[in-house]
């Protein structure tokens, strides 16, 4: 710039057609750190106000899918989960899985339910799926507390339960599975602002997507029941993501480093690959949303 | 010492695409992928009409801003106008982060913070406390700036007693009222302004106008401000940009600005139709009168030249109107009304200064034949006796008063 019409102050910002071909601001990203924190609480206060039973939907959500679960896979379809107890092996798996659908489901409806918003006025538009996963993350504890208490339970009424020493790394999966989440939420939602019919998909793909997760079954169980499908499970991450942390925290199933290491991979792929594309639509979204 | 230059726009154009937007655009899609990759430029960035609705152009994509220049010092207030349509919201909507230039940059050397509508973000099941922070944080507040100003803000909504109220039994008014106390307390180097002061009550209006000429005055703060009242604008603005079918067409002092934007659509004071009954209508000031004259050439033989207008505000309400046949008047049918002048004299309206509009009607007893809404624009002034009101709260006609005291 010429510096004869300035007293040399350069430029705080320049707004362009089209965002560098990798941005992440994360400088701003900190700058809006508080309205990521209100964004979290906004999410976690309002979503059961004014109900009778307040938090307590948290907890009932999971308790009877897993009750139901383990009347249909495991009573009457007669899933062997070893020497865990069934309704204890659902419990573990529909918490986990719940986590990731719900920031995949929140998140990849980011533009298209904050178009409003994001209309008229302007902050990093990665805090909103950001704050999706967070307070997700908070609701996860919550419903871990849940199976901690009937992991108790279980412990006192004589069953012999013990997790596994690589639960120290369980946090380490749980990031890895929100970024696979977030980062796949950040693509769909992308893409549903031009081609809205994802939008029906991804309610339903998750649905199906659960079943070829080995959410109510041990991932044995798939490889030595079908070894010809067997493939569909093998290269699904969130198959191992749970499978792992059964394993961590039932020391039941199956557990390999590869598998881990598989997991972190695609997850942080995916995650990058779903920055790319969020950062390429934020600035032009609101003219085809 | 140069100018201190805080904010600079260069050759900013936007193109919307017109039509269905999402069915087929996968076409598109395609073929500008395929230009991007032979290194080829953008087809669809050459074709394009300006932006004019009232004339139908070929193409599927129209320039909404074609080019835009223009330097914004710091602590000058200006004031962006042009006609419904003119690209003011699209220049506000990129200067805001919110839409992208589809070509062009703006470059700023200070925080901006945008109003483009007040309560952005409210949650219905927060109370108006907690509203206060989360819609404070989305105007780009930290959580230490809100609760340092908090007491402030509660107070000059005047909500203090649903403070703790979710936000969802607050009235109307005063959700809005709260929303504006936040946004009044932004302390961004640069605030950008859309027609905010459009919604509320009246005395809500009065209240915002007045902290906004705050904010401006004392404050030093650098403010672009869009508004359809002539009034508001010359009041708290500096300087003006002129914007007309996308482009810039004037930028220089209010006063000229607004004047020019009057002009531009060639209807200040004055109306020339083509093809039409009516050829020319004029208004002028005469003292405290108003003077509506028209040219009318009728291919009919009509039995009355029905003449008619309605006078608006600048915020569009109508004040006043009247043709012949309403008012009884007696007219020698047996005269051939073909050619002829019309002249209403409307004898002391009492108007405010501002500007106003013009609808005009053309037709006979029976049935209209002719008819042009908003068509003319003209400006009072000094036509009453009286200091600056805010029309928007005590409306636009002054009353012919006599006051009595009795004091005791």
């Amino acid at each position: 710039m010429n510096n004869s019409e300035n007293g040399a102050t350069p430029w705080l910002f320049e707004i362009t057609p089209k965002n560098k071909f990798f941005s992440l601001n994360l400088n701003e990203v900190w700058q809006y750190r508080d309205l990521l924190l209100l964004f979290v609480k906004r999410d976690i206060v309002t979503v059961y106000k004014q109900t009778v039973l307040g938090p307590l939907w948290y907890f009932i959500q999971p308790l009877f899918t897993s009750v139901i679960f383990t009347i249909i896979f495991n009573t009457v379809a007669g899933i062997a989960t070893g020497s865990v107890p069934p309704f204890l092996f659902n419990l573990a798996s529909i918490t986990v899985w719940n986590y990731f659908s719900s920031c995949l489901l929140a998140t990849s409806d980011t533009f298209k339910a904050n178009a409003g918003l994001f209309g008229k006025v302007y902050f990093p538009r990665i805090i909103m799926p950001l704050s999706i996963v967070l307070s997700n993350l908070i609701k996860f504890g919550l419903q871990l507390l849940i199976f901690i208490a009937f992991y108790i339970y279980f412990i006192v009424s004589g069953e012999s339960l013990s997790p596994n020493f690589t639960l120290l790394f369980f946090p380490v999966l749980v990031v890895l599975m929100g970024l696979l989440g977030l980062g796949l939420g950040m693509i769909i939602s992308s893409m549903v602002t031009k081609y809205r019919d994802l939008t029906y998909l991804v309610t339903f793909g998750i649905q199906l997507l659960m079943y070829i997760s080995a959410v109510n079954y041990p991932l044995a169980l798939i490889q030595e029941k079908m070894p010809d499908y067997s493939w569909i499970i093998d290269y699904n991450p969130m198959a191992y993501v749970i499978e792992i942390s059964r394993y961590m925290l039932l020391n039941t199933g199956s557990f390999s480093v590869g598998s881990f290491i598989y997991v972190g991979v695609v997850a942080i792929a995916v995650f990058f690959i779903g920055l790319l594309i969020f950062n390429k639509t934020e600035k032009t979204f609101i003219d085809t949303v | 010492m140069g100018k201190d230059i805080i904010l600079k726009a260069e050759n900013i154009s936007k193109q919307y695409r017109l039509g269905q937007v999402g069915t087929g655009t996968i076409s598109h899609d395609l073929n500008r992928w395929w230009h991007k990759l032979r290194g080829k430029e953008d087809p669809y960035l050459k074709i394009g009409d300006t932006n004019d609705r009232s004339t139908k152009g070929d193409s599927d994509y129209v320039w909404a801003l074609q080019d835009i220049n223009f330097e914004v010092e710091r602590g000058e207030v200006i004031g962006i106008i042009g006609k419904n349509g003119a690209g003011k919201s699209t220049l506000l909507k990129i200067l805001s982060k919110v839409a992208a230039p589809t070509t062009g940059s703006i470059k700023s050397r200070g925080r901006i913070a945008s109003l483009l509508e007040v309560g952005t973000g409210f949650h219905p099941e927060l109370t108006g406390r907690e509203n206060i922070f989360l819609n404070g944080a989305i105007l780009g507040m930290t959580k230490k700036e809100i609760a340092a100003k908090l007491d402030e803000i509660i107070d000059f909504s005047g909500c203090e007693r649903y403070i703790d109220t979710p936000v969802k039994r607050y009235s109307s008014g005063m959700t809005v009222r709260l929303a504006f106390a936040v946004a009044a307390f932004l302390e961004p180097e640069i605030l950008i302004i859309d027609e905010v002061l459009a919604v509320g009550d009246a005395e809500f209006q009065k209240k915002a106008l007045g902290k906004m000429q705050d904010i401006s005055r004392q404050g030093g703060r650098t403010v672009l401000f869009v508004s359809h009242n002539m009034a508001a604008v010359k009041s708290l603005c500096t300087r003006g940009i002129v914007l007309e079918h996308g482009k810039v067409v004037f930028e220089g002092g209010i006063d000229e600005a607004v004047s020019e934007y009057l002009k531009v659509y060639n209807i200040y004071n004055k109306a020339t139709f083509l093809n039409a009954p009516i050829l020319e209508v004029n208004v002028e000031q005469e003292n405290e009168h108003l003077i509506i004259k028209a040219k009318y050439n009728s291919n009919e033989k009509i039995d009355i030249p029905n003449f008619g207008f309605i006078i608006y505000n600048e915020f569009g309400n109508p004040i006043l109107g009247g043709n012949p046949v309403i008012h009884n008047l007696e007219i020698d049918i047996e005269k051939n009304f073909k050619i002829g002048e019309i002249e209403a004299k409307i004898i002391n309206p009492r108007l405010v200064d501002g500007a106003y509009t013009m609808s005009i009607w053309f037709g006979d007893s029976k049935e209209n034949h002719f008819e042009a809404l908003e068509c003319v624009m003209f400006e009072i002034k000094s036509m009453v006796d009286i200091k600056y009101v805010n029309t928007s709260y005590i409306g636009s006609v002054t009353p012919n008063l006599e006051w009595k005291f009795n004091i005791n």
